[in-house]
């Protein structure tokens, strides 16, 4: 589903941001992605929504080689992903219902069929009693729920989490997570961003850590090598 | 489509002091550009009412006989330059001259023989009125071996010409300045729209929306801003023309306003240039949200 092969990414100011990091992700995968801030968990995410493009190497995401997308793939590939961020990155002025039915609008999803698949995800996430409450009127918790939901409703094969829970207390952060386990439980490959330790030392999904732009924590490989010791 | 024009009709709503600033600007451009485009008309109109009356009298020498007169006559009437052609005999230009030279209609009453030489009085079409066209036929006229003289405006007719070309160029230089800022006023007005709206952009270009669809409104609402622009700036106009009119005291009663075909230029023009100044405003910062 994901594949990264030798992957540099250079900033115009000489800065590198990836140095030669090369992983893939299988089906059905559940990843961690971990580092401080700066280490490059947030560039591996641009790179896998095409919001920015590799400076050497490959990088192929759901069949599609971001290197050589053309403008016209870039919503293609973005159709076939659901992306969340920390700051939930909601319409203040529309209700939950009415920023996942924005999501299918703007994608041009048929439109007798857009409240039924609103009402579906909002069920999923939990939150269908609240379909018609604004962001504001919402917990740190229930509106990244809504932004999961979003997320969730074009049916997307990968879901990328950008610190999801960052901005979230410790009961909301069980939350979302467990969310998170049951989307991949459904088979949705999971790229979850990080930097609570404490939640990634709870399971046993495949780690991958960065430290400068480098990958120097492999879960799957380094357990690997171990293993064969 | 809907949709499309749902949220480009929503911008106006959101931000109905931006929108309304937006078509006043896009309405005051236009409105200096008509201006100037109703002066240019008007002053068309004028000239073409003196380029009528721009015409080649060829003085005839006395005797010359009415068959070669009328001969002839044909043979001008026939050039392509040549609207028509009318013979004043003798007789009639000492009529004319009592009739228009007032003050000597006594001295003309007195006189025994009548002193006016007959001519022939030749007038262009239009458009073949400039200098060097009307000079080529006087040339011929003068090869007619019956003509004594042959006078026409030479240096006013050239004067005209110049005036001419200098309306046209200044129209075209003052009303591509104003186009200008017509277009960098709606690119920062259309600017601050997808600023204000960023959120929104960089949500529908994460869930997937094609460069169309996230553009489509902002292109839509930039050539339906240019669209009511250019109506009040007809407006604008037309109050502008019906107030000089009406307070000149008579003495500009002739003016004339656009006519259909040119109140659809206008329109069309505002159109395109609330287009051209989205197109700029989000060529440029749509990539950047």
């Amino acid at each position: 589903m994901i594949r990264f092969s030798n992957v540099y990414k250079a900033y115009p100011n000489g800065a590198m941001a990836l140095k030669d990091v090369t992983f893939h992700v299988s089906k059905g995968e559940f990843v961690f992605l971990t580092g401080h801030s700066g280490a490059g968990k947030s560039t591996i995410m641009k790179l896998l929504y095409a919001e920015q493009r590799p400076s050497a190497g490959e990088v192929r995401v759901s069949g599609y080689n971001v290197s050589s997308l053309s403008p016209d793939e870039v919503p293609r590939l973005r159709r076939r992903l659901g992306i969340v961020f920390q700051d939930f990155r909601l319409l203040e002025d529309r209700t939950a219902e009415e920023n996942i039915a924005f999501a299918l609008e703007v994608t041009g999803a048929r439109t007798d069929t857009i409240a039924a698949r609103v009402m579906r995800v909002l069920t999923q996430v939990g939150l269908s009693a609240k379909s018609r409450a604004y962001p504001r009127e919402l917990s740190g918790g229930e509106q990244q729920r809504v932004a999961i939901a979003r997320a969730l409703v074009n049916d997307p094969a990968i879901l990328l989490a950008d610190e999801p829970t960052g901005n979230l207390d410790e009961r909301a952060t069980r939350g979302v997570f467990q969310l998170l386990r049951d989307i991949n439980a459904g088979g949705t490959v999971v790229v979850m961003a990080t930097h609570d330790l404490d939640l990634v030392r709870q399971t046993v999904y495949r780690t991958i850590e960065m430290r400068d732009g480098a990958l120097v924590y492999d879960s799957d490989v380094d357990e690997a090598a171990a293993e064969a010791q | 489509m809907k949709l499309l024009t749902r949220e480009a009709l929503l911008s106006f709503r959101r931000a109905p002091l931006l929108s309304v600033l937006s078509v006043t600007t896009i309405a005051f451009s236009l409105f200096t550009v008509g201006l100037f485009g109703l002066v240019a008309v008007n002053l068309r109109q004028a000239l073409k009412g003196l380029e009528e009356r721009v015409e080649i009298v060829a003085f005839t020498l006395r005797g010359t006989p009415a068959e070669t007169i009328a001969l002839a006559t044909q043979d001008i009437a026939a050039f392509p330059e040549v609207k028509d052609v009318s013979f004043v005999s003798e007789e009639e230009a000492l009529r004319r001259a009592r009739a228009e030279l007032v003050e000597f209609r006594d001295a003309y009453r007195d006189i025994q023989v009548n002193p006016l030489p007959a001519s022939i009085e030749v007038r262009m079409k239009e458009g073949y009125n400039d200098a060097a066209t009307v000079e080529r036929v006087a040339q011929r006229l003068r090869g007619f071996g019956f003509i004594e003289d042959v006078r026409f405006g030479r240096e006013w007719v050239q004067k005209l010409d110049h005036l001419r070309n200098i309306t046209g160029v200044v129209g075209l230089v003052i009303g591509l300045a104003f186009a200008a800022v017509a277009v960098v006023i709606i690119g920062v007005t259309i600017r601050l729209t997808i600023l204000q709206r960023a959120r929104e952009i960089s949500i529908m270009r994460l869930v997937g929306a094609t460069n169309w669809f996230v553009r489509g409104p902002f292109l839509l609402e930039g050539a339906l801003k240019g669209l009511l622009g250019g109506l009040l700036s007809l407006v604008l106009c037309y109050a502008g023309y019906i107030l000089f009119r009406d307070n000149s005291g008579g003495t500009l009663s002739g003016l004339v306003f656009f006519g259909p075909e040119q109140m659809v230029l206008i329109i069309i023009f505002g159109v395109l240039l609330g287009l051209g100044g989205s197109l700029v405003s989000v060529g440029r910062h749509l990539r950047h949200v």
